[in-house]
């Protein structure tokens, strides 16, 4: 900011001019044409989101429309022929109990997750701090990330392979006489196989961050504790807990703010398997309800209730954050 | 790095434990992935005796691989993948890195309102159906560049290239501005050759993302022949749909099942296998600039 200011000051006290008003225009004509590449360049991609983000965002406003897919000639001129029924998608909305069975799938997901899950990459980042050697880190490293790069298709493929009633276990199991129980489509237990399947995934790819706050830490701060008699658990409470808390509580509004979405591919592909009683969540319950049996209007209020709350859930652990002292995710 | 002297010498049962955790952490990724290829390759004789999935190879057999090219629905997948991968990706590093670069330099024209446009698209998504409209408005539908367009541009990725940018030594830029060079210029020879590693890391999110796609292909595209390699996988292994057993030539039983969609398995995962190394060591810096900034 600075070394700009100055630049374009310099550029106009070279070429003095008498009266103030010119001199304010070609400083502005300056800089147009000194940035004015800039702004090309950026253009190209603002446009790409202006069209396929914030274009369908104002196209929410169909969640107030009785969506007729015939008139017009495309979808976009339907969406504007259609009649304004004010709040009647809503009000079938909230009288659907399929509705609320997937909001509270949604959420106990995400509550189970929170306990079951997001803690375990802080574990694994303290226990790979905790490796001297670089080379054996590196090795671990470089294979726990590498499921975060399969798809859900993999993912899932690759549960069924080791745990289903044909797989890998089951098979071992029978050799010597058990039985292995049915995991891969039992509604009961699904909430503990999406959340290993989510582990499995991600576990890795999240100690990066997690790692990185830990070797942020200043190193001083043990040699002082060790000295003082501290031993590894009260080092571990004390110095290496706080110093990564801000990244902790960061991660943890990410996750509040986005409690409404547990992903989609995941309970799409595994629907079949175990039923919607225990896989439809509210992304899956927009898409069945809204493009799969085309109650657009419906499919689109519920997609904008999800979008309205977790704006507002995001928003609110954010003030709950900085209230707490903590820096937040964003600031004003 | 050696252990501090003032560090307490680990007992043998934390040792143990450590020891233990690690090889159950990654023997979950790695016993999967090695159950696959060894089936994968394994004749009918190997699977039949071990009554399913193979753990323990015994000699090598193609056929299954052969099997699979011969017929028209896997390498008709595979070619559509790469397709919209290549194409995707490039298009996406194109415009991420103008736009990155663009917006590397606070207090220039438009900055502001331009950098929020971008990182506003963090706090909320358009919707599923608003979005299906529009794609299929524009009429995309049953077209490949329905599963490039809408997911061109990811601000994350921008976030971490800007982020990149903002901190390469900015006497290098201003001399090159001072010695007349373009920001065109700017970009295509000091820039980007300076910044090679993290735009291959941002490539590479791309093309897992373009490799990955699965919803917008089942949103968008109809016509089977259309279809991508993770959906044929999803057909043979999650649907139960029979994979094509063809029969090579000199022989009349066609290769096991089990060996057929385990190879579909394997040549789905192969590219992020090969990509994955050459990019690892620099994946650390991208995703943690990306995570501060953003």
């Amino acid at each position: 900011m600075t070394s700009e200011s100055t630049k374009v000051a310099g550029t106009v006290a070279a070429r003095p001019r008498p009266r103030p008003m010119p001199a304010m225009r070609s400083r502005w004509r300056a800089r147009w044409r000194r940035d004015l590449p800039l702004v090309l360049m950026t253009v190209p991609a603002a446009g790409f989101l202006l069209l396929f983000h914030y274009l369908p965002t104002l196209g929410n406003f169909l969640a107030f429309k009785d969506y007729n897919p015939f008139l017009g000639d495309s979808a976009i001129e339907a969406m504007f022929l259609s009649d304004w029924i004010g709040f009647g998608n809503f009000q079938l909305l909230f009288e659907d109990p399929l509705f609320w069975s997937a909001v509270r799938n949604t959420l106990g997901i995400t509550a189970f997750q929170l306990v079951f899950f997001f803690p375990v990459p802080i574990a694994l980042a303290l226990l790979l701090n905790s490796i001297l050697s670089q080379r054996l880190r590196g090795l671990v490293q470089g294979i726990i990330y590498l499921p975060h790069f399969f798809s859900w298709v993999l993912v899932v493929t690759f549960f069924l392979m080791m745990l289903g009633g044909d797989g890998l276990f089951a098979h071992t199991l029978r050799d010597v006489g058990l039985r292995m129980p049915n995991v891969m489509s039992n509604p009961d237990t699904f909430i503990y196989l999406v959340t290993s399947e989510a582990v499995w995934k991600d576990v890795g790819w999240g100690t990066i961050i997690f790692l990185a706050a830990l070797s942020s830490i200043d190193f001083s701060l043990y040699e002082a504790a060790a000295a003082d008699g501290a031993g590894r658990w009260r080092r571990l409470w004390h110095i290496t807990l706080p110093g990564i808390r801000p990244v902790i509580v960061l991660l943890l509004i990410l996750r509040l703010g986005d409690a409404l979405s547990v992903g989609f591919e995941q309970f799409f592909l595994q629907r079949d398997a175990v039923g919607a009683g225990a896989a439809e969540v509210l992304d899956t319950y927009v898409y069945w309800q809204g493009i799969a049996t085309q109650n657009y209007g419906i499919g689109a209020a519920a997609g904008l209730f999800k979008g309205v709350v977790g704006l507002l859930l995001i928003l609110a652990a954010n003030r709950v954050a900085q209230r707490f002292g903590e820096q937040g995710v964003y600031s004003r | 790095m050696t252990r501090p002297v003032w560090e307490e010498k680990p007992t043998v049962a934390g040792q143990a434990g450590k020891g233990t955790l690690l090889t159950l952490v990654t023997a979950a990724v790695i016993i999967p992935l090695w159950t696959v290829v060894v089936t994968s390759l394994s004749s009918r004789a190997t699977i039949d005796k071990a009554g399913g999935l193979v753990f323990i190879p015994r000699g090598f057999d193609f056929s299954a691989y052969q099997s699979i090219f011969a017929t028209d629905r896997v390498t008709r997948a595979l070619w559509v993948s790469v397709m919209i991968t290549a194409g995707g990706t490039l298009l996406s590093i194109t415009l991420t890195t103008m736009a990155a670069y663009g917006l590397s330099r606070p207090g220039s024209l438009a900055h502001r309102p331009l950098l929020f446009l971008f990182l506003l698209t963090f706090l909320f998504g358009p919707g599923i159906i608003p979005s299906y409209l529009l794609v299929t408005g524009v009429g995309l539908k049953d077209n490949l560049l329905a599963l490039i367009l809408p997911t061109a541009v990811n601000a994350f990725n921008l976030v971490v290239l800007r982020a990149f940018f903002m901190n390469l030594p900015g006497e290098l830029i201003d001399s090159a501005r001072i010695d007349g060079a373009s920001e065109w210029r700017i970009l295509w020879q000091i820039v980007i050759p300076l910044s090679k590693a993290v735009i291959a890391v941002v490539a590479l999110f791309y093309a897992v993302g373009y490799w990955n796609s699965f919803f917008n292909a089942i949103l968008y595209l109809s016509d089977p022949s259309d279809h991508p390699i993770q959906l044929v996988l999803r057909s043979y292994i999650l649907q139960g749909q029979a994979p094509p057993g063809v029969s090579l030539p000199g022989t009349n039983v066609p290769p096991p099942t089990l060996a057929i969609k385990m190879a579909v398995v394997v040549v789905t995962v192969i590219p992020a296998l090969l990509v994955y190394p050459f990019v690892q060591k620099h994946f650390t810096k991208a995703v943690l600039t990306g995570a501060i900034k953003g």
